[in-house]
């Protein structure tokens, strides 16, 4: 298996860790990722409010390259946007012959054409269908058994264009969390959206469909999504979120939580760089601490005391404590 | 009634008719149905549903149109084309809006649209997306001294986490020639 990989600017800034995780657990599971070679930016969402042309060009640029430099090759794309733009130009610019030629054309500046058909997967596309769960169980070696987890979509993976889950009711992480040993946190906003860029201009339309998010995912350890935009949004803006109704919640990249199930370090995965992550959770996370502190806080008098709820609520609520608080109790 | 045909052909500039044809093009199979409206989002904070602004594009009322927030508080989720009975690809025809105002030029439009001017901005001149360089683009767009104290504590988070770094040169000015192009075809169709 050998894919072009597109990791798109996010994951050279301040999503690094979900590329160092993505390059890694790609290695462990056989793949190889061939970097597209001089690749740019997509255009994100921001291209299609400035410039038509660009923003189908933006991608194309990157396509045609891959085209070029690594025929025979899929396009691996593990960013949301980044995803849909390259997928866009395969759908709405090949075979529009007036579009098509107004594309190849600004290309032309670059000395590149984009012919078409060059394949785009995403992720979970490539995890789900190339991959497969049975190989990834076997790539186990410390089970996540105890940990619950939110699987978080987002938008643009499966809208408009439903490739390889359903986009009323995705499920296709569902498989992947449950082959590394760990639960899956039945919610209904997995698809939800979190706000996206309007989190710079308009932060407070932004912010309540993050609390409402952050909000549903209670009673799971953590979110894991495959979105570098989703992510800094529900990580990031946590401070204000729980003041309109959300709670405190680590979110992490799907890929940094199969990293460490197969093995691999904290510093692997860059757990450091994620936001919501304090020493005490890390730790808590990487010595599979989820079952066996479950039992030893729903003990402690001091943390259960006052909370009205059943016995398994209270060890959750004291782990959850611990883990925003950076308690070190392993 | 009169007063919509009036609007309908109230003087406006090549680009902006272009792109308001291009727009009725998209939306002009619109049946009203409102789908789109019990979709989206962000509709509460919209101050016309995206159903109305549909129609507002096939009565051709620019004025009103370019008054109006809604597209501006579009995120790009895509769950209205998603749903739309008709298939129409409402998601572009908010970005089309976008772009509408944008020719317009207007006080709203420059703020609004800042994010997305400063990310352009940015990929153009370095050919990947600098995210602490787009930012200071977008603070000096909107021009608000408050703006940049409002996201102080998180740039200096993300500084402690080694979320921010220093830009990378390595594909700059990549992208200016193609850059050139389009607005060159843009500004001639």
């Amino acid at each position: 298996m050998k894919y072009a990989y597109y990791p798109g600017c996010s994951l050279m800034e301040s999503a690094r860790e979900f590329d160092v995780s993505v390059r890694a657990v790609m290695v462990r599971l056989g793949a190889e990722l061939v970097e597209i070679p001089d690749w740019t930016c997509c255009g994100a969402s921001a291209a299609e409010p400035v410039s038509k042309l660009m923003n189908y060009a933006l991608p194309a640029r990157n396509l045609a390259i891959a085209q070029d430099a690594l025929p025979g090759m899929d396009i691996l794309a593990p960013c949301s946007a980044c995803y849909l733009n390259l997928l866009k130009v395969n759908r709405e610019v090949v075979g529009e012959r007036h579009l098509h030629g107004q594309v190849n054309e600004v290309l032309a500046a670059s000395g590149l054409t984009y012919r078409g058909g060059v394949p785009v997967r995403h992720l979970l596309d490539v995890l789900l269908n190339d991959v497969g769960a049975g190989i990834m169980a076997q790539k186990v070696t410390r089970s996540l058994e105890g940990m619950k987890l939110a699987p978080y979509y987002g938008c643009q993976i499966l809208r408009p264009y439903a490739v390889f889950d359903s986009p009323g009711r995705p499920t296709s992480m569902e498989p992947i969390i449950r082959a590394m040993g760990g639960e899956v946190h039945e919610w209904e906003c997995g698809n939800r959206c979190c706000g996206a860029s309007l989190m710079v201009g308009h932060r407070d339309v932004a912010l309540r469909s993050v609390a409402a998010i952050l909000d549903q995912a209670a009673g799971a350890d953590a979110v894991v999504t495959v979105c570098p935009l989703c992510q800094m949004n529900l990580e990031a803006y946590q401070g204000d979120a729980v003041k309109a109704g959300g709670r405190r919640i680590p979110v992490l990249y799907l890929t940094q939580i199969m990293g460490l199930a197969m093995g691999l370090g904290e510093s692997e995965v860059q757990l450091g760089k994620n936001l919501t992550l304090n020493a005490g959770a890390r730790r808590g996370i990487e010595t599979r601490a989820w079952s066996v502190t479950l039992q030893a806080e729903g003990a402690e008098p001091g943390r259960a005391a006052g909370a009205e709820q059943s016995i398994p609520d209270q060890a959750r609520t004291g782990k959850m404590n611990n883990l925003n608080k950076g308690g070190n109790h392993v | 009634m009169s007063e919509t045909i009036t609007r309908t052909w109230s003087p406006e500039g090549d680009e902006t008719r272009i792109a308001l044809t291009e727009l009725r093009d998209m939306v002009g199979a619109c049946m009203q149905c409102g789908t789109c409206t019990a979709s989206c989002p962000n509709w509460y904070a919209m101050d016309v549903t995206p159903r109305r602004m549909w129609r507002m594009v096939q009565f051709g009322m620019i004025d009103d149109i370019l008054k109006s927030r809604t597209f501006w508080l579009c995120s790009s989720c895509y769950m209205c084309t998603l749903r739309c009975p008709r298939g129409l690809r409402l998601t572009s025809a908010m970005g089309a809006l976008k772009r509408l105002a944008r020719l317009d030029g207007a006080r709203q439009a420059r703020r609004n649209g800042a994010f997305y001017e400063a990310f352009m901005s940015d990929v153009e001149a370095n050919g990947r997306l600098q995210e602490a360089s787009m930012m200071q683009g977008y603070f000096l767009r909107r021009m608000d001294p408050r703006l940049p104290m409002a996201f102080l504590p998180l740039g200096l988070r993300m500084l402690g986490k080694g979320k921010l770094h220093l830009p990378s040169r390595a594909q700059r000015g990549r992208l200016g020639p193609m850059f050139a192009k389009a607005r060159q075809m843009e500004a001639g169709s």
